[in-house]
C-alpha cells in the first residue's frame, strides 16, 4: 500500500515534464499553422487586393468574398476539374490495388520476387512529383518520344497533341497521380488483409469457395473500414492535387482551363495578392477538409489506449 | 467436379498475376528508361526520333547543364540543406512530441493528443495565405527558415513515432533510469532515442523525401535565384520558352533531381516499403 503511494508521488513529480516537452511543437504549432489559420480566416471578410501597382483595402465587406466566390463559375469548373481527375486516378488506383494485395497476401500464390514487385510500385510515389511532370511534358509533347514511338510502331500517322486535348490532358494527370499512388495503397491494404483471420479462409475452402468468391464474400466485407480510410483520404490528397497539373499544364490548366485545379486556383490568388478571394478558397478548402478529416479520425475509433 | 467448374485454378490464377505485375512494372519503369536513355542523346537525336537504347552522349549533356544558366549545384546544394535540416528537425521534436504523450500523465495530454491527431489531415495549403503573411511580417521571405521551421510540429511523424513507442518503450526503464538519477532530457536523448532508431531512420527518410519534392510552399517562399531549390528549377525550365532548350539538358535535369532519392530509396528500400506499412497498421 505504502509502496504504490510513494510510486505514485514519485511519477507525479515528473509529470510535468510533459509540458516541457511539449513546448517545441506547441509553440511552433501555434506560430506556424494557427495564427496563420486565423489570418486567413480574418483575411477573408476583407476587400484586399493589388490592380497594378494599387493596393486596394483592406476594406471590411463581410461575406463579400464568399459570395464572389461561389457566384463565379470558375469555383465550380475547378471544382469539377479536381473532382475528374481524382476519381479517373482513384477507381483504377483502388481497383489494381486490391488485386495486388490479395495477391501478395494469399499464401496459395506463392507470388515468387513479390519484394521486387513492391518495391517497384512503391518508387513513383518518392519521386519528385513535379519532376515527374516534367518528364510528362516532355515524353508527351508534340515532338516527344511517346509520339515518335506511336509512329513508329505505325500507331499514329501524325504526332498526336496529348496536351492539346481536354481528355487526354486529364488522362495524363490521372495516369501519374495513379503510378505515384497505387503502390502506396497496395502496401496499405495488404497490411490490412494480413490481420484477417486465415481461419476464416480456411472455412470457406472447406465450404468450396472460389478464390473470387473468397475475395467477394470475405475479404471485401472485412477490409470495408479500411477501404473508407483509403477512399477519403486519397480524397484529401485529391483535393491537394497541384504540383503535376502546374507543371505539366505551366499552371495555365490548359486546354481552356479543363486540368485546372482548386489549389491552383488558390495559388493564383497568392501569387497575384488577392488576399481576400485567396482567403475565402482557403476558408472553403479548410472546411472540406476539416469534415473529412474528422470522419476518417472518427472512424478510426482513436479512443486513447489509456 | 464441383470446385473445378468454378474459378481458376491456382496455376492460371499465377500466370495472370505474374503477367499484370510484369506490365505494372513496365508501366512504372518505362518513364524512367526512357528519361535515362534521352540524357545519353543529342537534342537533334531526341527531337527526331524514339529510340530505347542509350546514346553516347550522356557527357556533354551533363557538361552543358553544370555550365549553363541554371543554377543546379545551387539548386542541388539548397534542396539537400533544407531537406536535411527538416528531416533532422521532424524526426528528433515528433519523437520529443511522441515522448511527452506516451511518458507522462499530465492534465491536458488526452486533449493534446486528440487535437494532434484531429489537425493530422488537414492541408498545409489551407493556411498557406496567412502563412505567407506572418513570414512577409518577420522578415523571413525569401529565407529557408519558413520551409524548415515548421517541420517541428508535423503530426503525422508524431503519429508514427507515438505507435513506435507504445509497441517497443517500456515505462519500466524510465522508471529505471530515474532511480540512477538520470535527469528527464538526459534520458529522453540516451535512453528513448536510441530505443526508436529504427522508426526515426524510417521517418527521417520520408521527412526528407517530403521536403526534397515539396513545390508548393517553396515557390510561394523563394524569389531569388541562388535561394532556389530543384522543383523551382523545373518550374523554371517550364516556364521558359521550351522551344529553344536543348532537350538532353531538360532530361538531364530531371534525372539530377530525381537521382539522389532513387538511389537512397534502391538502398533501403526494404526498410522504407515496411515503415509504409507499419504506419498503416492502426492502433
Amino acid at each position: 500500500m505504502g509502496k504504490k503511494k510513494n510510486t505514485n508521488k514519485r511519477v507525479n513529480r515528473y509529470n510535468y515534464w510533459g509540458y516541457v516537452f511539449l513546448i517545441p511543437f506547441i509553440a511552433v504549432y501555434i506560430v506556424f499553422q494557427l495564427i496563420p489559420l486565423v489570418t486567413t480566416v480574418y483575411n477573408s471578410f476583407f476587400e484586399h487586393y493589388r490592380e497594378g501597382l494599387m493596393e486596394i483595402g483592406p476594406n471590411f465587406i463581410g461575406l463579400g468574398n464568399y459570395i464572389a466566390t461561389f457566384q463565379s463559375p470558375d469555383l465550380w469548373v475547378y471544382a469539377k476539374n479536381t473532382m475528374i481527375m481524382w476519381v479517373m486516378g482513384f477507381i483504377p488506383q483502388i481497383v489494381i490495388s486490391l488485386i495486388l494485395a490479395a495477391w501478395f497476401s494469399d499464401n496459395r500464390m506463392r507470388i515468387k520476387g513479390s519484394r521486387f514487385f513492391k518495391t517497384v510500385i512503391y518508387l513513383p510515389n518518392l519521386i519528385m512529383a513535379s519532376a515527374f511532370s516534367m518528364l510528362f511534358f516532355a515524353l508527351f509533347s508534340d515532338g516527344g518520344p511517346i509520339n515518335y514511338m506511336l509512329m513508329d510502331m505505325g500507331l499514329l500517322a501524325k504526332p498526336f497533341k496529348f496536351l492539346s486535348h481536354i481528355w487526354s490532358a486529364r488522362t495524363l494527370i490521372a495516369t501519374m497521380n495513379f503510378l505515384m499512388w497505387f503502390g502506396n495503397t497496395t502496401i496499405l491494404l495488404m497490411a490490412g488483409m494480413m490481420g484477417i483471420d486465415s481461419s476464416l479462409y480456411e472455412a470457406a475452402e472447406v465450404d468450396g469457395a472460389t478464390s473470387t468468391q473468397r475475395f467477394f464474400r470475405i475479404t471485401l466485407p472485412v477490409l470495408k473500414p479500411i477501404l473508407v480510410y483509403v477512399a477519403i483520404t486519397s480524397l484529401i490528397g485529391g483535393l491537394q492535387m497541384f504540383d503535376v497539373p502546374q507543371i505539366l499544364t505551366d499552371g495555365k490548366g490548359e486546354p481552356m482551363r479543363s486540368s485546372m485545379t482548386l489549389i491552383m486556383y488558390l495559388n493564383k490568388w497568392l501569387y497575384s495578392k488577392n488576399l481576400g478571394r485567396g482567403g475565402a478558397l482557403s476558408v472553403l478548402m479548410f472546411i472540406i477538409t476539416g469534415i473529412l478529416s474528422l470522419i476518417v479520425f472518427k472512424m478510426s475509433g482513436y479512443n486513447d489506449e489509456d | 467436379m464441383e470446385t473445378k467448374r468454378k474459378g481458376f485454378n491456382i496455376k492460371t490464377r499465377r500466370t495472370i498475376a505474374y503477367i499484370v505485375l510484369i506490365l505494372l512494372t513496365i508501366m512504372c519503369l518505362f518513364w524512367f528508361w526512357v528519361l535515362f536513355v534521352n540524357t545519353t542523346r543529342t537534342h537533334s537525336q531526341i527531337t527526331t526520333g524514339f529510340s530505347a537504347i542509350p546514346g553516347t552522349n550522356f557527357m556533354n549533356n551533363w557538361k552543358s547543364i553544370m555550365d549553363g544558366q541554371l543554377p543546379v549545384w545551387t539548386g542541388l546544394f539548397n534542396s539537400f540543406f533544407v531537406a536535411t535540416a527538416s528531416a533532422v528537425l521532424t524526426t528528433y521534436f515528433s519523437s520529443m512530441t511522441a515522448y511527452a504523450i506516451h511518458a507522462y500523465r499530465f492534465k491536458g495530454r488526452k486533449f493534446i493528443a486528440t487535437y494532434i491527431l484531429m489537425i493530422m489531415m488537414i492541408p498545409t495549403q489551407v493556411t498557406a495565405l496567412g502563412f505567407l503573411e506572418l513570414i512577409d511580417k518577420m522578415g523571413l521571405d525569401n529565407s529557408f527558415i519558413p520551409l524548415i521551421v515548421p517541420a517541428i510540429a508535423s503530426p503525422i511523424t508524431y503519429f508514427y513515432m507515438k505507435q513506435y513507442l507504445q509497441s517497443s518503450m517500456p515505462l519500466s526503464i524510465i522508471e529505471a533510469a530515474r532511480i540512477d538519477g538520470a535527469g528527464e532530457f538526459k534520458i529522453f536523448n540516451t535512453i528513448v532515442l536510441p530505443i526508436i532508431k529504427p522508426a526515426i531512420a524510417v521517418q527521417a527518410i520520408f521527412g526528407f523525401v517530403a521536403s526534397w519534392n515539396n513545390y508548393f510552399t517553396p515557390a510561394l517562399v523563394l524569389h531569388s535565384n541562388e535561394k532556389k531549390t530543384l522543383p523551382l528549377l523545373i518550374a523554371t525550365l517550364r516556364s521558359a520558352d521550351y522551344l529553344k532548350f536543348d532537350m538532353g539538358k531538360v532530361y538531364m535535369l530531371i534525372l539530377f533531381s530525381i537521382m539522389p532519392v532513387v538511389v537512397v530509396y534502391l538502398i533501403l528500400s526494404r526498410q522504407i516499403v515496411e515503415g509504409v506499412a507499419v504506419g498503416s497498421v492502426k492502433g
